[in-house]
């Protein structure tokens, strides 16, 4: 096993201090010893996107990240997008109304990675919306209804209303 | 899969890091934004016992023009350097080829001279290096070393790395202000592996190519520059008769792979029809201009 390391890290706006094997994965801590499901884990090599989280403000893959290396981090997840337990966020909204998913295993993926789309681009042409989904993998919905919800949702963030 | 355990070493600057490398040897490899290295980790394809994170290194995060040279330390993250003013001044080339590294969320993290010095076979990198004619900046406890990256890459994902050596800054050859280029490549997915690429820099005098500079990827074990087809473009005017010639010495010269996505025949008609697009594309796209 070896040694263990201390790091502290903020996640979804809450300090944390763990200590953590060397080998820990970022999406293994953050559902094993947080209990933060929403990400979830697919391919473990950084090519399916499920488990997408917000690191430092950007978009990273938490099976690629060892968190004995990121003390001082903010991590930000899915649990953290709504604004309230009752409301969904503008880009939930638009998946739940245009049928952007069906199992649901790569939405939060998903959402993550529309987060930051959004945030760096309000208007995304169709091509930079596929673009940018490129590398997130949903096995049900053949993604149309996704790149729907992502246009909706950019356009509901624009005009401060509901998708 | 979880990787193997290792031991962790994050020490606060190069020297500590070059201390950490040269007390492990074989058993350490680099830690910088772990996006070639942790995969197969988790796949157990590599199981070192040792990481030296350079992630504390602030040293480390710099990019600079140096003479003609545009220099990024070995923290430097891939999507930093794609929007980065310098880099889009001065290497146009390297500026059109990282968007194609990956998706955001890898390119958030990776590194530049990460993903050199783990020489993936379909790596865009190492073609850019080849055509920009970059340099490594290799570091050990022993000193430093400087070597062409027509050096560096030995094989696919083998370098001339020695135990106890990183890179600690790759040097591009700055592109002259009324030089052309372009970088295209065909893959599965647009962000994903690639099955053939292209780096492609030239400039016309007069109306004829003065200079070129031709690399490729999937062409063979690991990234290469093609000087038939530099050759038979020099002193030529760019037009459709040289555009075919130079695309049928490409494809005679080079010896690419076969593989579960493309066989050798495929690779070698897709990588002359990239540089005869390429070719073209760059034609009236000035490499200062936008892209």
């Amino acid at each position: 096993m070896g040694e263990r390391i201390e790091v502290t890290l903020t996640v979804n706006q809450r300090k944390r201090r763990a200590q953590v094997e060397p080998r820990l994965l970022l999406v293994d801590y953050l559902r094993h010893e947080l209990g933060l499901k929403g990400t979830h884990v697919g391919c473990e090599q950084g090519a399916c996107g499920a488990c997408t989280v917000l690191l430092d403000g950007r978009t990273a893959r938490s099976c690629l990240h060892f968190v004995a290396a990121l003390d001082g981090a903010q991590i930000r997840t899915v649990e953290d997008v709504a604004p309230s337990p009752e409301l969904l966020h503008p880009i939930q909204q638009a998946f739940h109304r245009q049928h952007a998913l069906q199992c649901g295993y790569c939405t939060p993926g998903f959402v993550m990675t529309t987060l930051e789309l959004l945030a760096g681009n309000p208007d995304p042409s169709q091509t930079a919306i596929r673009r940018a989904l490129t590398n997130n993998l949903c096995r049900c919905t053949g993604y149309a209804n996704i790149v729907k919800a992502v246009t909706a949702a950019g356009k509901a963030l624009r005009e401060g209303s509901q998708a | 899969m979880k990787p193997a355990p290792f031991a962790l070493a994050q020490p606060d600057d190069l020297a500590g890091v070059l201390a950490a490398l040269a007390r492990h040897g074989e058993a350490a490899r680099v830690l910088a934004g772990g996006q070639s290295l942790v995969p197969l980790m988790n796949l157990r394809l590599v199981r070192p016992a040792m990481l030296v994170s350079i992630n504390r290194c602030a040293e480390l995060a710099f990019t600079e023009r140096r003479g003609d040279r545009l220099v990024l330390g070995a923290l430097v993250r891939q999507a930093e350097a794609e929007t980065h003013p310098l880099v889009r001044a001065h290497c146009p080339l390297l500026a059109a080829a990282l968007p194609w590294l990956g998706p955001q969320a890898t390119r958030n993290r990776g590194t530049l001279c990460g993903s050199l010095a783990h020489a993936d076979p379909l790596a865009e990198l190492p073609a850019v290096a080849l055509a920009l004619e970059a340099d490594m900046l290799l570091a050990s406890q022993a000193g430093e070393r400087r070597l062409p990256a027509s050096e560096f890459f030995q094989d696919a994902l083998t370098t001339v790395l020695r135990p106890g050596e990183m890179v600690r800054a790759v040097a591009f050859q700055a592109q002259a202000g009324d030089e052309r280029s372009a970088f295209l490549e065909i893959g599965n997915r647009e962000h994903g592996f690639a099955v053939a690429g292209v780096a492609v820099r030239w400039r016309l005098e007069a109306e004829r190519c003065a200079f070129a500079r031709i690399a490729m990827l999937g062409a063979g074990p690991v990234a290469c520059r093609v000087p038939a087809a530099e050759a038979a473009i020099v002193g030529r005017p760019l037009d459709a008769g040289a555009i075919a010639e130079v695309v049928e010495a490409a494809r005679a010269a080079v010896a690419p792979p076969t593989d579960v996505h493309a066989d050798a025949d495929y690779r070698r008609h897709a990588l002359g029809v990239l540089l005869a697009r390429a070719l073209r594309q760059g034609d009236g796209q000035w490499a200062s201009g936008s892209r």
